[in-house]
């Protein structure tokens, strides 16, 4: 699937919570999804501070193509960054550098993505882009 | 002893006088519970604003025309009413500054300027906010000072006798918080004036916790320098005062050079001017220094004793119904308390619960509350603080009790 179809797709599981409480829980569960970054890579040189929660975060190139695997300290904050590991991994680093995240206004975390809200989700969007521009860069 | 007792405290009518509290967050009804951070403002604070802004807008200590007359008369009637609410000597000896922040900072610098040398120390404690450590900070680092720190307990009490041992010929000041931001314990602070003045070190009062919950007396407390910000008392944000005595203030050089501080200006020499104004440069937060009368206003009307009761009231009942919640564990059990409840819930992050709290419209403070340090001492990355004013209700107490019951099965 192309970045735009996982979010499309995103877009269409969110349509169906009427509540806020359903749509937390769904963020929750999908942090247990989130492809775990190892215990060797868990350390300083891969986190990303928020001013309240971690966000740890490694990249990796298989095929050409960039891998994500992440880990929070805080389940909410996990669930998002889940969320975005969905959509950019496994993707080229050229797809990753131009991708429209579109999907976080339209499910309604856009909240999230406010530099004052300090759990580190626009550090993480702006580090995922930075990683896959270097590996674009290094060819 | 006498028991306490509230007579004409009407919370319902005290929560009339707050327009904002009327209003809902994410669809809930606002229980805000933020107040270490700042207060709401009452109906009367927010007409002062409009009104200096629809009828006295003018420069202060300037002009000769009618509307600066009034501006300038107002703005002094706030110094007074200050001078008046912490009971200091003179009016001259109350600094309007921009808060707390700023306040720590004119004296850490000026009277580190001329009192300070390498290998001297600096007392302060282990609870203290970032602003009452950084400046310390930067001004031992220019002059090659050493900060020494007063350890507390498990409980989040200083230990007074850690505190007598840290004197030395070297100490040049004491600078301690009067309620801590993140633990709310209220320290010891006249006995702890007292000590330090027996070592002839002068003493800084961080007040910013303490001025909205406990009557403060200056010449009683015999305190050198206090500093408090407007916006944690029902006041303006961007307003807040240094007090000094006035010998101490007088020994001190100017913070910042321009307008107003001076008395005669040549290229060859200035001269500066008399108190306070030595220490106001350039054109203050004209509106907040006028407005915040009507906060200090406000208070007085109810009384800070009625006020200090009914928090002390809430607070019993915040702790009682707080330990039910499970898996909930304090942080700061002092024996003494004012306001706040800071609390991590096993297995939650801090952050995770603000999320869902807000969700419910309630507002709490989440993470470090810009004291690093104290977490450290917990060893824990931050906390969940819930801080109460005077327009809390043990309805909102509740409310936030069932907050965090669903927050542990959404979470846990």
């Amino acid at each position: 699937m192309t970045i735009n179809e996982i979010q499309d797709e995103l877009m269409d599981d969110f349509s169906f919570f009427t509540d806020w409480m359903e749509k937390y829980e769904y963020i929750i569960q999908l942090g247990k999804e989130l492809p775990l970054i190892s215990e060797e890579h868990k350390k300083d040189d891969y986190i990303i501070k928020g001013c309240q929660s971690k966000v740890w975060l490694f990249p990796e190139v298989k095929d050409g193509k960039v891998y994500f695997t992440a880990d929070s300290d805080a389940i909410i904050t996990k669930g998002l960054v889940s969320l975005m590991v969905k959509v950019l991994s496994g993707h080229t680093a050229k797809e990753i550098v131009d991708a429209d995240l579109y999907f976080i206004n339209q499910i309604g975390l856009n909240e999230h993505l406010s530099p004052t809200r300090a759990n580190g989700l626009l550090s993480m969007v702006k580090q995922m882009k930075l990683y896959a521009l270097a590996l674009q860069a290094r060819g | 002893m006498e028991q306490k007792q509230l007579k004409d405290f009407d919370i319902n009518k005290v929560r009339a006088d707050f327009p904002i509290l009327k209003r809902e967050v994410n669809g809930k009804p606002l229980v805000y519970l933020d107040n270490g951070a700042t207060t709401q403002k009452s109906q009367s604070v927010i007409d002062a604003i409009t009104h200096y802004y629809s009828e006295m807008n003018s420069n202060v200590h300037r002009g000769v025309h009618y509307l600066s007359q009034i501006s300038t008369d107002a703005f002094e009637v706030t110094r007074r009413s200050i001078q008046a609410f912490i009971n200091a000597k003179h009016e001259h000896e109350i600094i309007i500054t921009t808060g707390t922040t700023h306040s720590i900072n004119i004296i850490a610098t000026c009277f580190g300027k001329v009192n300070i040398a390498a290998g001297d120390e600096i007392i302060i404690s282990a609870m203290e906010h970032h602003s009452n450590i950084v400046p310390w900070q930067m001004i031992c680092e220019d002059k090659g000072a050493l900060l020494k720190v007063i350890p507390m307990n498990d409980k989040g009490e200083l230990d007074i006798e850690a505190y007598k041992a840290l004197f030395s010929e070297k100490t040049k000041i004491a600078s301690f918080t009067y309620v801590s931001n993140s633990l709310g314990t209220i320290n010891p602070v006249k006995e702890m004036i007292r000590i330090a003045h027996e070592h002839h070190v002068p003493v800084l009062l961080d007040a910013a916790q303490a001025i909205q919950h406990v009557k403060i007396d200056v010449q009683d407390l015999d305190v050198d320098f206090l500093a408090f910000s407007g916006h944690k008392m029902y006041g303006p944000t961007g307003i807040g005062v240094l007090y000094g005595k006035e010998d101490a203030l007088n020994a001190i050089p100017p913070y910042q050079g321009g307008g107003d501080m001076i008395k005669e200006v040549t290229f060859e020499k200035t001269t500066y001017n008399e108190l306070p104004f030595k220490f106001e440069a350039g054109t203050p937060n004209i509106e907040a220094g006028i407005c915040l009368n009507a906060a200090v206003e406000y208070i007085n009307a109810i009384g800070l004793e009625q006020i200090a009761v009914y928090e002390e009231e809430l607070l019993n009942y915040a702790t009682e119904q707080l330990a039910t919640v499970p898996g909930i564990r304090f942080i700061g059990t002092a024996a003494h308390k004012s306001s706040v409840i800071s609390f991590l819930i096993d297995g939650t992050h801090p952050y995770d619960v603000g999320v869902i709290l807000d969700k419910l419209g309630i507002a709490v403070r989440t993470g470090h509350h810009c004291a690093q340090p104290v977490m450290d001492r917990f060893g824990i990355p931050g906390t969940i603080r819930a801080s109460f004013a005077l327009y809390n209700t043990k309805e909102e107490v509740d409310a936030l009790v069932t907050g965090l019951r669903r927050a542990v099965n959404m979470l846990v």
